[in-house]
């Protein structure tokens, strides 16, 4: 009987995992009604949703925002770009948050490009290699350039650091590489941090994560694409190869409440350029 | 009386919701293409988990394989031999192991096997099933030393004193007599040992490397838990991937049905 017990308290934590995940679900929806009740003068809830890049660059465009309207409460669900852009399409959330193109098959949406990333190459502090073009480094990950030496560094094999299928950041490095589903690689993690650390701990390593994730880190350093350095001036002139753009995405036949309406106003306003660039993105306005 | 109900409540909801989701997607995709699939991809929308099921097995294996030998030594050294300060000290330990999130473990796990384990093997990175299987194995050794402990304190000393009597080794006494009679006691924490392993997914995360590969020993793979923690918060709503991610949780719950089952058959004949 002790043992039945044991099973059952098993299975009711697995039972409390679910009602975690439940959990998550219904919030942005409750959210959604919170901002359609309220049609008075700019208060009531903005839920956002999407993209896990987009963190920094949405943080501190809804602070500000938070903070020149009182009533209004900005949310965030990092769930990744997918989700972000299924939870909008089903009427979950007010603005999904990508940060790759919408795809053909996502209809019944709009975009607005909100900013520009750059996804810069990184490889440890060490690794005496600075340039690479865009095909090497489509041949490192395709596993047919496998050591260093072959790119005039030292003589180690190359360990290619990844993200998991679905992560924004896979996604634009490698579509800009032409390299989708041919990666072969030695680590799939599921945060740009874990491969940042990865590749800081590795000498071997070769990673890809945002340039306002990658700047100021330590252990690791950017590589130049082509000769150009991943930079937010090479980024906007288009001249740095691995970019992809942050867009908000919302629905083609739905009304945004009145403040989900100033808010896209505002983040696309020359006012947000300032902010979006210190949290590491390149504003387009 | 209600709690009883109510946990019984919980097993059957959780099983019921397991099954409605996990389901559909075995049956689009074919449970013998599911099970038995090799090749995992999603933008081919090709799910076949044999490869999950495999690492979750040999990983489990591995860890069991480590730390039961060194789990049950230390719970024959702590209830039968120690001193009662050296008792005291390890058991503080082992419950301070015990308590510490798997989340820690995989942390240094990631800074301290990791990289040791691809010095030792020169290779180019060292997040591989062996740094998964050394992980697990701390994990699951609290588990298996404190019940074995408590089982082996409650046979009677009687036994004990007879062994000796008839001119047996305080080794052989221990082996042979305490530990055979503990023995539903020590295979209960084996199994729970067993199922926290198969169940681990943040520490494992942390150090297996993740990619979707066969097994091997110093190869990149990944887990059953850590295939649905992977792409749960990719996988677009209503998309055969995250239907299929649902049936990975259902093998799982399955998997760990199946070690509960037996332990509860085995604890039961053994009364008998």
């Amino acid at each position: 009987m002790r043992n039945f017990k044991k099973v059952l308290s098993v299975l009711l934590i697995g039972g409390l995992l679910v009602f975690a995940f439940a959990g998550c679900q219904n919030k942005s929806g409750k959210n959604q009604s919170e901002g359609q009740d309220s049609t008075k003068a700019l208060s009531g809830t903005v839920a956002t949703n999407g993209s896990t890049s987009m963190e920094k660059v949405i943080n501190s465009l809804s602070e500000q925002f938070m903070k020149d309207n009182k009533d209004v409460t900005v949310t965030y669900d990092p769930t990744g770009s997918g989700t972000g852009i299924e939870t909008v399409s089903n009427g979950k959330c007010d603005i999904g948050l990508a940060s790759r193109n919408l795809k053909d098959s996502e209809k019944g949406l709009k975009s607005t490009t909100l900013a520009l990333d750059g996804i810069a190459i990184i490889v440890n502090k060490d690794m005496n290699v600075e340039d690479l073009t865009v095909e090497k480094i489509a041949d490192i990950f395709t596993g047919k350039i496998k050591n260093w030496k072959e790119l005039g560094g030292e003589d180690l094999k190359i360990s290619c650091i990844g993200r998991e299928s679905g992560s924004g950041t896979r996604d634009g490095f490698e579509s800009v590489t032409k390299t989708t589903d041919k990666c072969v690689l030695s680590q799939e993690l599921t945060s740009t941090g874990a491969v940042i650390s990865a590749v800081a701990n590795n000498k071997n390593a070769i990673g890809y994560a945002s340039l306002s994730t990658v700047e100021g880190q330590n252990g690791i350093k950017a590589v130049k694409v082509g000769g150009v350095e991943c930079t937010e001036e090479n980024i906007k002139n288009g001249t740095y190869a691995v970019q992809r753009p942050f867009i908000l995405v919302l629905k083609e036949d739905a009304k945004l409440s009145e403040a989900a309406q100033e808010f896209v106003d505002y983040i696309t306003s020359k006012d947000a350029a300032e902010l979006i660039r210190s949290a590491g993105a390149v504003p387009v306005v | 009386m209600l709690c009883g109900v109510i946990s019984v409540a919980f097993v059957l909801f959780i099983s019921v919701y397991l099954i409605i989701a996990g389901v559909p997607a075995i049956q689009k995709i074919g449970i013998l293409k599911f099970l038995f699939g090799p090749v995992w991809n999603n933008s081919n929308e090709q799910y076949g988990i044999l490869a999950f099921i495999l690492t979750s097995i040999y990983g489990t294996a591995g860890a069991v394989l480590l730390g039961v030998p060194i789990g049950i030594f230390t719970a024959v050294y702590l209830a039968k031999k120690a001193p009662p300060k050296i008792y005291k000290t390890v058991h503080i330990a082992v419950g301070v192991l015990a308590g510490i999130p798997s989340v820690v473990y995989g942390l240094i796990g990631m800074i301290i096997i990791v990289p040791a384990i691809q010095k030792a093997f020169n290779l180019s990175s060292g997040a591989n099933l062996l740094s998964a299987i050394l992980v697990l194995t701390v994990m699951i050794l609290p588990y298996i030393i404190n019940v074995s402990v408590t089982a082996l304190k409650a046979v009677p000393p009687e036994y004990e004193e007879a062994s000796l009597a008839l001119g047996a080794t305080k080794t052989e006494t221990f082996f042979y007599v305490s530990l055979k009679a503990a023995k539903s006691g020590v295979v209960t924490s084996v199994m729970q040992g067993v199922g926290r392993a198969v169940g681990e997914a943040m520490a494992v995360i942390m150090v297996a490397g993740n990619v979707a590969n066969m097994p091997g020993l110093l190869k990149s793979v990944r887990f059953l838990t850590t295939a649905i923690v992977s792409e749960m918060s990719y996988a677009p709503y209503g998309s055969l991937q995250r239907q299929a991610l649902f049936s990975i949780g259902l093998v799982l719950f399955l998997f760990i049905m199946l070690i509960n089952g037996f332990l509860y058959c085995f604890v039961r004949r053994e009364k008998e």
